[in-house]
């Protein structure tokens, strides 16, 4: 890799330059994160009256609690079942779509408009459409037998968030799908089509591999998605219900300190967070950014 | 556009402290939304009209939850409201916030209101009042959960229409001839499973939910609701029903399947906050009837009296003089019989004062509403007990989430009602723990 030296006339034009970042990132980031990290070290009362320095109590509460041990576990099932039910699904779409010849523009259009959707509309749909007693599914589903209450069962709370939240996030992983698809060397998959590789093999042998950068990347951003960016989507259709199927660790944030003004309990759920975030940004530059071809 | 905006924006300022400097602006922060919102603009409007020192402004701030954090979050940043509506569950926070609440009994002395305490109803009064018996915020919207039942239901299953379940085995008999009749496809469902089949049934049958008189005595309460055998009994039902149809499930919380449920005519009954009687009748096809809340006929002591939910209007520090001043003249007006007795008939909430009940009566709005009452007798039923008061704890919205949660795990079978109790007794005395540690 080659780095490109800058050379500035002046001695304080960079970090000019530079300034106007950094100030958005001290405002944005690095005030309210320290203030998240001051907060959970104390113990306080919702209106801020009476104030107690407790270290790590909060921290050590945290792990106790089998409550916040099975968000963790619900977290992960949810993350990863979005994660490989959109990247799939994406797949497939843009496999279909590269074949196309005439109505690729049309069709990549119509695939991509979902992302347009606000989170918390895309949440309002899936509950109409899956609401026990009004919903068109439940009433579909009853006719072959199934009965889907997702208030009630664990299982289909979570397969109707994992559903909403994956199909949220079709469109985004689509598009890099098919970028990455049509950057595959026509070259290579003709060569093996001579060679009498039939269309399955071609896919599984030659651009599966080759899409793999593209896949590795899809595959943080979408955790990181279903981890942090899905709470307009679990606030809308299950609140975290039942007996806490669906509450992950974001919404259970929300949950301990805007709803039940735990502030202490809520900032160390939040501090704990920011370490998986870093976790997996690190993941992401140190071992797939360098291999991810665009 | 722009400069259209400007223009706007400086004439607005240029206005707004002139209106503010000849009348006092008093901020009320509400969680009443759609036909109750109207009810509460028009309330404020009538107080605004009826004088021209004061300016009471309603607004709207989302669900009791959001409200309630809502101005606890403007009292930190130095913004809050003069008057903010918080709902039951919330007094022990409020309660707790010396500092930061006027209690209402001070606010009343300090400006030589008009306010006698007896005026009005104990079992009302009680819930929100100090262990020396005064009044910390002002009782707005309370209600108390009744039973409502689709008498066309009940006829077309071979039932007498005018007679509502009175036990919890006559619910039981009653779902069962629904069912088997055809009649509907279930017997009840319920709204607010944590109130209803928790709070108001321990109420109900005179059985304590918590050590310290429920809260009342102290912060060093501890929940002993899983010592209480008819609750277990009652759940260990509640399980079984809903296995075998008599009872549907409507969601934790508030319940919210509840009314979509036994407006469609799937459930024959429902049991739901008597607040909600404007919303039944506006949403049933059919003829509804009202009972008083079932109970075990075999407890001795049932029935008590319910309790109440709603919310109460709470004083925040903070303002100027006259801001209190105007306060404590909305208050009184609130008071008045006729504003009460309005208030009650419209929005189906109890009347807070003995005087407008009796108006209420007077002018003849239970003989044409038949039904109307119910709340207020049940919860008048008998003089309030120690159990029966209320329920005064902190980090009481996250103890209810943890109770409909374990109740929901209890209803799908995942646990048994005796393990469902001990599961909310330990997590909710650790949360009261947590609350008694901040208070030191």
């Amino acid at each position: 890799m080659q780095t490109k030296r800058m050379t500035f006339s002046s001695r304080w034009l960079p970090y000019a330059l530079l300034a106007p970042q950094v100030i958005i990132t001290l405002i944005f980031f690095v005030w309210p994160a320290s203030q998240a990290l001051w907060q959970s070290l104390l113990r306080q009362d919702p209106f801020g009256l009476r104030t107690t320095f407790v270290w790590f109590r909060n921290f050590e509460r945290l792990f106790a609690d089998p409550t916040y041990v099975d968000s963790m576990k619900t977290t992960a099932l949810f993350a990863i079942g979005t994660t490989l039910l959109s990247l799939s699904v994406s797949l497939l779409f843009a496999v279909m779509v590269n074949r196309m010849i005439r109505s690729r523009d049309l069709y990549t259009t119509f695939l991509v408009w979902p992302y347009a959707v606000a989170p918390a509309v895309a949440g309002v749909l899936w509950w109409f459409i899956f609401n026990p007693s009004v919903g068109i599914l439940p009433y579909m589903l009853e006719m072959l037998g199934y009965d889907w209450n997702h208030r009630l069962h664990a299982g289909d709370a979570m397969a109707l968030v994992i559903l909403a939240a994956a199909w949220k996030q079709i469109s985004y992983n689509f598009l890099f799908f098919l970028a990455g698809l049509q950057s595959i060397p026509q070259s290579l998959i003709e060569a093996a089509a001579i060679d009498g590789a039939g269309r399955t093999k071609r896919f599984w042998t030659i651009i599966f591999p080759l899409l793999s950068p593209t896949t590795f990347f899809l595959m943080v951003v979408n955790i990181v998605y279903a981890m942090f960016d899905t709470f307009g989507v679990i606030h809308a259709t299950t609140e975290g219900g039942p007996a806490q199927a669906t509450n992950i660790l974001v919404y259970k944030v929300f949950r301990d300190g805007f709803i039940g003004n735990n502030l202490g309990s809520s900032a160390a759920q939040s501090v704990i967070l920011m370490g998986i975030v870093i976790v997996l940004t690190v993941v992401q530059f140190r071992w797939i950014e360098r291999r991810v071809n665009y | 556009m722009f400069k259209h905006s400007l223009l706007a924006a400086t004439a607005l300022a240029l206005v707004a402290p002139a209106a503010a400097s000849a009348q006092t602006e008093i901020q009320w922060w509400h969680a009443m939304g759609g036909r109750l919102g109207e009810l509460v603009e028009e309330i404020a409007a009538n107080f605004n009209a009826s004088q021209s020192d004061y300016v009471v402004v309603p607004s709207f701030r989302g669900t009791y939850a959001e409200t309630m954090n809502g101005a606890i979050a403007a009292f930190r940043a130095g913004e809050q409201p003069a008057i903010v509506q918080v709902f039951e569950v919330g007094t022990g926070t409020m309660m707790a916030a010396e500092g930061a609440v006027y209690p209402i009994y001070q606010l009343m002395a300090d400006h030589h209101a008009n306010f006698d305490p007896a005026a009005y109803l104990p079992a009302v009064v009680g819930y929100y009042t100090d262990p020396d018996g005064n009044m910390l915020s002002f009782p707005f919207n309370s209600s108390t959960p009744i039973l409502y039942y689709n008498k066309d239901i009940f006829a077309a299953a071979g039932l007498d229409p005018n007679t509502p379940p009175r036990t919890w085995a006559d619910m039981e008999t009653m779902s069962r001839q629904i069912i088997s009749s055809g009649a509907a496809s279930c017997g009840f469902t319920t709204r607010w499973p944590s109130w209803v089949h928790l709070e108001n049934f321990l109420a109900w049958h005179n059985l304590p939910l918590a050590t310290q008189q429920n809260g009342f005595a102290g912060f060093d309460t501890e929940l002993v609701l899983n010592q209480q055998a008819p609750l277990i009994r009652h759940w260990e039902n509640l399980a079984r029903w809903q296995s075998e149809g008599v009872f549907s499930w409507a969601g934790g919380g508030a319940g919210p399947d509840a009314g979509p449920k036994f407006y469609s005519g799937e459930c024959a009954m429902m049991m739901e906050s008597s607040a909600g009687r404007a919303g039944v009748l506006s949403n049933a096809t059919f003829n509804v009837g009202y009972g008083m809340m079932p109970y075990y006929d075999d407890v001795a002591g049932a029935p008590q009296n319910s309790i109440i939910g709603g919310a109460t209007l709470w004083v925040l520090t903070g303002q100027s003089q006259a801001q209190y001043e105007g306060v404590a003249r909305f208050f009184e007006f609130l008071s008045q019989p006729e504003q009460q007795a309005w208030w009650h008939q419209n929005t189906g909430y109890l009347p807070i004062t003995q005087a407008a009940y009796d108006l209420t009566r007077e002018q003849g709005y239970y003989d044409a509403n038949p039904g109307a009452d119910i709340s207020i007798q049940q919860m008048n039923l008998n003089p309030p007990t120690e159990n029966s008061r209320g329920l005064r704890f902190g980090n009481f919205v996250q103890i209810r989430d943890v109770i409909s949660e374990e109740m929901e795990a209890m209803i799908t079978g995942a646990e048994t009602a005796q393990q469902a109790a001990d599961n909310v007794v330990s997590r909710g005395d650790a949360l009261l723990r947590d609350f008694q540690a901040t208070m030191q």
